[in-house]
């Protein structure tokens, strides 16, 4: 644990959420480190997205939301600090659903660059380049780049939208079930993707396909009605589950 | 496959967002404004009609009961009476969803249930059309066609009448009518139609005791419109209502509705004679509002 | 019996819908048989002559400028006030008295609207009956056809498109510009050409706050009549049929362009991906 403090790139303490009166969330702690891929596994309702959702308080845009305890990231307690666009531009987000706005594959990638201001034609052909190579998909796009994004198969635009996150060059790239809507060759390719991405970036992935989470994650977290049950390396967590909940979910008992 | 390593540059480290959150302050309060101005002509709208309607009734004296109960218009004598305008404004208005209702409504029905597919798609379109034609329109025709016709076929010395106007108006509420009820017809779940031709219902039987009962609460909003739409009409009623001060007593009878009177006789009033009309302007409001009101109880009731 | 009743019923609906195409086919047809011989050039864009003769152009100009200024307004204002209570507006009391001060502005006769803009337009803020007056009050008229029509296509902007774009650092007000708005434009422009109908068919609010000079409007502070108030004034005053109805088939031509404008805006820009 000691060496795990040293590169927390993000650290949660005693983090609750409520929805109104319901409570999504219960005391969750977790440190999630720099450079590695951090999967949240768990049933449906479990709390796991939601969590994710706090860390880049995409949880902000609901009605209603609470939340109390302490969410630091690169020492910065990121409900104190008010700067939420600051957090996003430093924490992406690859949703479940490929989000592709309705313009161009260019003015999809440059759009978060532009939104930070930079108007520079050259600055952004690099940017669009670089983040389109970046999410391996650079080569099947690149005499295209300027046709509608939604012209793309389903896995093609699920790539761009990872190269539109890391296009504001992200220290931490956050993804919700980011293969669940895709169909298996896409999904291979999105993992691949994924174990390119860690040499850079810091990853937490949503995911309820095990499988997934065993080849992709270097730490994997177990979420049961909204409490962290197992927080551990990958393979403790598959092949040497301590909780007897974390057994009965990882082996397909119930979930 | 390999991705070249992306350096690092400037986008929004250590960049201050003041600026950004400032605008968006701004903006939202902006926002807030222009949806505060509806708000705000609502207040307005009824602070003055109101204010300067009840002015007469307030400060000078004069009685509201002999307002709405009196049968003498003539503000040259001091005289303010509505009740003939009223009965007439209710008259044409009932007359008007009488006629106007059923045609509408079965048109509806026709047009989303019974008619061909290709018929279907050349009508609903033109009714719709038609909802847009200026009303002023539909009195040039009154005029024209409908006056002298009960002129001439049904004797009347002056075919500028009750009748005439509830014609007029029924027409001019039908394509609102077919067009908003064919809407909500058409949103009938197609489970409805079919779970009731398999128990052995005939098609109309289905479609007067399951989709019409099912799209109740779309057919109410479309009397509620065609009915407003009657109600409200000033100009075209101008042309074909004739005018006269009397209390009708019959269909021939030439009458002058609520919304006329204050057409006819703002562009000259001053002073009382101006408020009164105001005071017209409120009866006028008053009624739409309590006619909404029980429409929608009734609806409500539907529902349940 | 129960044959009979079905098939009376049936024959009703038939003839219902007869009835309805019929009456709307003859009024129709009417104005136009009544009005094409005065229909050309001239009868279009030359003056007025009061003894008769001359053409209905300061009328178009009136119109045309009645739709520019309450456009001008009601637009801007009716798209943002819809913004507010689509995208920021937190559900509670507020939007409740926003959203039923709209519903009833809706609702009231134009007749009300003409009493309105007759006193406060006209004569508190002492603009006289002239078309900025009667351009005020038809835009509190589309005010709320345009909130209606504005919020209508918001929602159907996909709120993933919302999440997206926040989610890459932008504002709200960056996420609206960029994203939101141009999605949902073909819904607010056909909202748009909706509501110059709206402007083109009214009449009693107009006669109330512009006034009925016949004549060219040599600003728009200067008392004017539109077409609609054209066709009413000379059915009424000259019992004009013919001239009412060649003005009615200028009116209804303009309805019927706009009608096919806002259609065809709204399934161009939506096929299009982008």
């Amino acid at each position: 644990m000691n060496q795990s403090e040293e590169t927390a790139k993000i650290s949660v303490k005693d983090l609750s959420l409520f929805y109104g009166d319901k409570q999504a969330l219960y005391s969750v702690s977790l440190d999630i480190e720099e450079k590695k891929v951090t999967a949240l596994i768990g049933p449906s309702g479990c709390g796991k997205s939601t969590f994710l959702r706090t860390l880049n308080r995409m949880n902000d845009l609901i009605d209603g939301v609470k939340i109390t305890g302490d969410i630091v990231v690169d020492n910065e307690d990121i409900y104190k600090s008010n700067d939420v666009i600051k957090l996003r531009t430093k924490v992406g987000m690859v949703f479940q659903k490929p989000n592709l706005f309705p313009m161009s594959i260019y003015d999809n990638v440059a759009y978060g660059p532009r939104a930070q201001g930079i108007k520079n034609k050259k600055e952004l052909n690099k940017i669009v380049e670089e983040s389109l190579r970046g999410a391996a998909i650079w080569d099947e796009v690149k005499d295209r780049l300027k046709s509608s994004a939604l012209g793309l198969s389903g896995g093609q635009q699920q790539r761009v939208c990872i190269a539109r996150a890391i296009a504001m060059k992200p220290d931490i790239i956050l993804m919700d079930e980011p293969t669940s809507a895709l169909d298996p060759i896409s999904t291979l390719k999105v993992e691949e993707l994924i174990a390119q991405l860690k040499k850079e970036y810091t990853i937490v992935i949503v995911t309820h396909n095990m499988q997934q989470a065993a080849r992709v994650s270097d730490k994997t977290a177990f979420f049961l009605s909204g409490e962290i049950i197992e927080y551990d390396v990958t393979n403790n967590v598959f092949s040497n589950p301590k909780d007897q909940r974390t057994e009965d979910y990882v082996t397909g008992r119930f979930g | 496959m390999t991705s070249p390593p992306i350096e690092k540059h400037n986008i929004g480290n250590g960049k201050s967002n003041k600026r950004k959150y400032m605008l968006e302050s701004l903006s939202s309060k902006l926002f807030l404004l222009c949806a505060l101005l509806s708000v705000l002509s609502l207040l307005l709208i009824v602070g003055f009609v109101f204010y300067r309607g009840s002015h007469p009734f307030i400060a000078e004296g004069y009685s509201f009961f002999e307002f709405i109960f009196g049968v003498d218009w003539v503000p040259g004598e001091d005289k303010f009476g509505i009740f003939p305008m009223i009965v007439a404004s209710i008259y044409a208005t009932i007359g008007s969803l009488i006629i106007g209702v059923p045609i509408g409504l079965f048109t509806a029905i026709f047009l989303s249930e019974i008619a061909p597919k290709r018929v279907a798609k050349i009508i609903s379109p033109a009714v719709q059309l038609l909802a847009g034609i200026p009303s002023v329109l539909y009195g040039v025709f009154g005029l024209a066609i409908i006056v002298p016709f009960l002129q001439n076929y049904l004797g009347l010395a002056k075919g500028q009448s009750l009748l005439a106007v509830i014609v007029v108006l029924a027409v001019m509420m039908l394509p609102t009518i077919v067009t908003v009820a064919e809407t909500s017809i058409r949103a009938v779940p197609k489970t409805y139609r079919e779970g009731s031709l398999a128990l052995g219902a005939s098609e109309i039987g289905t479609i007067f005791k399951v989709v019409v009962p099912a799209a109740k609460s779309g057919i109410t909003a479309a009397i509620v419109l065609g009915l407003g739409r009657a109600i409200g009409e000033t100009m075209a009623v101008i042309l074909i209502a004739g005018n006269s001060l009397i209390v009708p007593t019959s269909l021939t009878d030439s009458i002058r509705p609520l919304t006329t009177n204050i057409a006819l006789e703002m562009g000259y009033a001053a002073g009382v004679h101006q408020e009164m009309l105001f005071a017209t302007g409120i009866v006028l409001f008053s009624f739409i509002m309590i006619l909404n009101f029980v429409l929608a109880k009734i609806s409500a009731r539907g529902a349940n | 019996m129960r044959t009979f009743k079905d098939n009376l019923l049936r024959g009703l609906l038939w003839f219902s819908a007869f009835v309805t195409v019929g009456i709307l086919l003859l009024i129709v047809g009417y104005i136009f048989y009544k009005g094409f011989r005065l229909i050309n050039f001239e009868f279009i864009f030359g003056d007025y002559s009061p003894t008769g003769g001359g053409g209905i152009w300061p009328m178009v100009v009136t119109t045309v400028y009645t739709i520019a200024i309450s456009l001008v307004i009601a637009t801007p204002i009716g798209i943002l006030a819809a913004v507010y209570l689509q995208e920021y507006a937190k559900q509670g009391r507020l939007v409740k008295t926003i959203r039923f001060a709209t519903e009833s502005l809706t609702g009231i006769p134009s007749i009300i609207y003409g009493l309105f803009g007759a006193v406060f337009f006209v004569t508190t803020l002492k603009l006289g009956m002239s078309i900025i007056s009667a351009s005020l009050t038809l835009t509190i008229i589309v005010l709320p056809v345009v909130i209606r029509t504005t919020e209508e296509a918001l929602k159907t902007v996909p709120g993933a498109y919302r999440e997206g774009s926040l989610a890459l650092g932008t504002t709200k007000l960056q996420t609206l510009i960029k994203v939101i708005l141009p999605s949902s434009m073909p819904g607010i422009l056909s909202g748009i050409i909706l509501s110059m109908g709206r402007i083109i068919g009214e009449s009693a609010a107009i006669f109330l706050t512009a006034g009925t000079v016949a004549a060219m409007p040599s600003s728009i502070f200067s008392s004017a009549r539109t077409l609609t108030v054209h066709a009413f004034l000379v059915t009424q005053e000259a019992g004009d049929i013919e001239l009412a109805a060649a003005i009615g088939i200028v009116l209804i031509v303009l309805i019927l362009v706009l009608n096919f404008s806002a259609t065809f805006i709204s399934k161009k820009l939506n096929k299009a991906d982008y």
